[in-house]
């Protein structure tokens, strides 16, 4: 019997149509309601918990008062038991937060949540990546990897993962975009860190990339090309993402998930290093590269969580000088649209447009465009 | 006129028929075969005993034993469960060219003064094989332009990798072949396009499609440098798309100082409309089993004709097939060969069917198989445009497609959760074989490949159409009924695909089985 906790938040999405983009905030969430918006979120839950019904029996939901969940329970039809309290009407970010640890305290083997990626954000500071999660996109902002397609899609997986055909789980970004910049037509994206979600398994994977391999599996046969291609007496500057993350791994050198890195001759000689540090270190190497992957559901290189290798770096370092790894899972989900640099200097963008190699597995690279 | 007929009642035979060792009972026999007479016997004396150590066996026969009929009745229940083909309107499966192979050309494998060939006869005895090859060397030679060919390699992947093994000779024998360790390709190439090569023991270099669909030719020009041997590509590629710019991608690696090897298995677009030669390239093959009507089914027999130009001659498989203007004969003085890549020369009987299957159609039959495939193709394009739930690769580019389209069932997916395999194990309901969705990598989401050959009439072509608007529409009705298909054919929806990753779960022979299961 699996026990599922269940978090709505029930202004997520608010801001959408009535184009505020968001909804983070008191005064943007009345200033949306004023606007006339009507809180979607909980009917888009509903679609997810109804297709969830078919296997009730199988399940334990342990969701919070009101519009967080029980009122879509009952709309549903879906027995849950319901924990905690809230100010209804009223729910702001806090009560997202509490009521995923209390969940987590009671035990759930995962969290299922309507929201954004506000509420992703909340999610990732309460659990971190303590127990897998779901995410039912009914936010404005979907800029992270960790939501289903869409509700029906999710409450499928959910199912899957009731019925135990859900092997091992990913880890997936979470993207933090600022809200005010993003209404301005701005997006100003960083990368806020990752939550574990349900791997889908071989079946969606092996459609997508073919050659029979796991996420870690082709991880593991890039990270032993750059390993094995990896030269001497050349600093390298690595930057953010469980893909290079791995890549230090296998290099047995210790990495900041979230931070830019130095490496030379197989060893770490900065951590978490600022863009500052960056460009003081460099100035002390002849050769130096560049080692970033693709992050965010868009393919960012540049720009979406490694802002510390600047265009000041980058211009320094030379793009001849710079290598981009990926897995071919990740390639083909970005297919028919061009890896996007966003370093803040259009002139460095310029520079960076055209084609660049992106290394997929061992001795195996595609080539992809770049644009801004 | 033909009616066009949807098989509302179909239902394949499921005989859940047990393994054959599942019949077996112990001292049963089916054939007893009568004793050597005494007096034959008395000449030769024991002539097992007379076999070398070696070739004897250790432990006793572990065959099946069962009687006759039961044999027979046994493979004919597992027929039954097959769509076959030629027996089936067979055109979805794409990118496999499933045209119908004469039964004449059947009986003429079957001529003992072919059938019992044996491979080291002396040549004055089998100049008649030999004939055949040397002519049917002239048919791809003219369709190509290529000059010269070899018929070795058993299929289209082999055919690609002797090759990948050619360019790695040339650029030995130049010094350059550590320095050009690189070979380019296209995502929608035949996989066997970038696996061949690595196998071979270069990296692979790969190239996305421009907006249009064809490969991005600025991309191929970023990759190619003085690292580049060669380029691997098929065109047109499985989506269906002719690259109309194959002769300047030729200039751009021709230009860096590499190899162009054309992939020509879709050359049933192409077939007297357009050469490898004219398009500049040094290398091509074809998949004989496919365009040259000889049967196509996994495993073979198969046949990869691999040609090349003049100057790559030398590096060709041995022996190739010769004529001195008197009889035919096998050349093996190629020192700068590549060696051998099959057993004798070749899979002869796919070689002469082939042959036969050319001389009956033709040169002006020959062009008008492309023909009819690019225009049966467009017909049936013009159909399921229309069919709710369905769209195709790069819809809208304004390209004319050729004689094969990717389709995708992303839309009936967004709808209503139904996707391209719940269709393909529900259109089988209907009696529709199994239809190809797509090499990988899936970039097209959920995909089907189509391609109405010549063989195919208008008929059989509404048909698919019409099944596919059917499950379309039953899946937007009721998607669990699509999702939980199939219901009338032999196979089974399986259950749990992480089944697969378990090896308690699977065998690949009785062996396998009884070893894992401790029976």
């Amino acid at each position: 019997m699996k026990r599922i906790g269940l978090i709505i938040n029930p202004v997520a999405g608010i801001g959408g149509k009535v184009g505020l983009k968001g909804s983070d905030g008191a005064e943007t969430l009345e200033k949306a309601l004023k606007l006339g918006a009507v809180p979607e979120s909980g009917d888009k839950a509903f679609v997810t918990i109804k297709k969830m019904c078919e296997l009730k029996d199988e399940m334990d939901i342990y969701t919070y008062p009101g519009e967080m969940g029980a009122d879509i329970c009952s709309r549903a039809d879906m027995e849950c038991h319901v924990l905690g309290k809230i100010d209804y009407g009223r729910t702001t970010t806090s009560d997202t937060v509490k009521a995923a640890k209390k969940l987590v305290r009671f035990g759930v083997d995962i969290i299922l949540f309507a929201g954004g990626d506000g509420t992703a954000r909340d999610i990732m500071d309460a659990v971190g990546t303590g127990i897998p999660v779901l995410g039912i996109p009914t936010g404005c902002k979907i800029h992270s990897g960790v939501y289903a397609l869409n509700p029906r899609a999710a409450g499928e997986l959910m199912c899957d993962f009731v019925e135990g055909k859900i092997r091992g789980t990913k880890e997936a970004e979470v993207m933090d975009i600022d809200e005010e910049l993003f209404r301005q037509g701005i997006v100003q994206a960083r990368l806020y860190g990752y939550l574990k979600i349900p791997n889908e398994g071989k079946k969606v994977q092996n459609l997508k990339s073919g050659g029979g391999y796991s996420e870690a599996g082709a991880i593991d046969l890039i990270g032993n090309y750059v390993a094995d291609t990896l030269e001497d007496d050349t600093l390298y500057i690595v930057g953010t993402g469980s893909t290079t993350a791995a890549i230090m791994k296998k290099l047995g050198l210790k990495n900041t998930l979230l931070g830019v890195d130095l490496v030379y001759n197989h060893e770490v000689i900065g951590s978490d290093c600022t863009e500052r540090q960056l460009l003081e270190v460099l100035s002390r190497y002849d050769k130096v590269k560049i080692l970033v992957t693709v992050i965010g559901g868009q393919g960012y290189i540049f720009g979406r969580g490694n802002q510390q290798i600047s265009a000041a770096v980058i211009k320094k370092v030379g793009r001849e000088n710079i290598i981009v790894v990926a897995t071919a899972d990740k390639m083909a989900s970005i297919f028919g649209n061009p890896l996007y640099v966003d370093t803040g200097d259009q002139e460095v963008n310029e520079y960076l447009k055209g084609y660049i190699r992106v290394i997929v597995g061992y001795e195996k690279t595609v080539m992809a465009r770049v644009s801004d | 006129m033909a009616k066009m007929k949807v098989r509302k009642n179909f239902q394949q035979a499921r005989w859940n028929e047990p393994m054959i060792y599942e019949l077996s009972t112990k001292g049963l026999r089916g054939i007893i075969p009568p004793l050597v007479e005494k007096d034959i016997q008395k000449e030769t004396g024991d002539v097992a005993a007379k076999l070398p150590d070696s070739l004897k066996r250790k432990s006793s026969l572990d065959l099946p034993e069962v009687a006759q009929k039961q044999v027979l009745q046994h493979f004919l229940h597992l027929s039954q469960e097959t769509s076959g083909a030629n027996l089936n309107n067979d055109l979805v499966e794409g990118t496999c060219t499933m045209k119908y192979n004469p039964r004449v050309c059947e009986r003429l494998a079957l001529n003992p003064g072919f059938a019992d060939v044996h491979p080291d006869q002396d040549i004055e005895t089998i100049q008649g094989m030999l004939k055949i090859y040397y002519e049917f060397e002239k048919v791809v030679k003219e369709v190509s332009g290529m000059d010269k060919f070899s018929l070795q390699p058993g299929g289209g992947n082999h055919a690609v990798y002797t090759a990948a093994s050619i360019i790695r000779a040339y650029f030995e024998e130049r010094g350059e072949l550590e320095q050009r360790n690189e070979i380019i390709t296209t995502i929608f190439s035949h996989p066997c396009d970038a696996a061949c090569p690595a196998t071979a023991g270069f990296k692979v270099i790969t190239i996305y499609p421009d907006e249009n669909g064809m490969p991005d030719i600025e991309a191929i020009k970023a990759a190619a440098n003085e690292h580049t041997a060669a380029i691997f590509m098929t065109n047109p590629e499985d989506i269906g798309i002719y690259n109309v710019h194959a002769d300047e991608v030729v200039k751009v690696i021709h230009g860096v100082g590499g190899l162009c090897f054309y992939d020509q298995a879709n050359a049933n677009a192409f077939l007297g409309v357009a050469r490898a030669k004219e398009a500049g390239f040094d290398m091509c093959h074809f998949n004989i089993h496919k365009t040259f009507g000889t049967p196509h089914g996994g495993e073979g027999p198969a046949c990869g004709a691999i040609g090349v130009q003049e100057y790559m001659a030398k590096y060709l498989p041995v022996p190739t097939v010769e004529f001195d203007g008197n009889k035919y004969y096998l050349d093996y003085d190629k020192p700068d060969s590549i060696g051998r890549v099959r057993e004798y020369i070749g899979q002869s009987s796919v070689v002469l069917k082939a042959y036969a299957w050319s001389m009956m159609m033709g040169p002006d039959y020959l062009k008008e198989c492309a023909e009819i495939s690019v225009i049966n193709n467009n017909y049936m394009l013009n159909i399921m445009e229309k069919i709710p739930g369905v769209t195709h690769a790069f819809k809208g580019n304004g390209i004319v497609r050729q004689e094969q389209i990717r389709y995708s069932f992303q839309p009936l997916m967004d709808k209503c959760g139904v996707g391209s395999e719940d269709m393909n194990r529900h259109m089988g309901d209907y009696g529709i074989p199994w239809f190809w969705a797509s090499h990988y990598p899936w970039v097209i989401p959920e995909p089907m490949t189509i391609e109405p050959c010549e063989s195919y009439t208008k008929e059989e072509i509404e048909e698919c159409c019409k099944v596919v608007e059917i499950c379309a529409g039953e899946a937007m009705e009721n998607p669990d009924f699509v999702k939980n298909a199939p219901y009338n054919t032999a196979m089974h929806k399986r259950i749990d695909d992480g089944d697969l990753d378990d090896p308690a779960k699977w065998a690949l022979s009785w062996k396998a089985y009884k070893r894992k299961h401790n029976e």
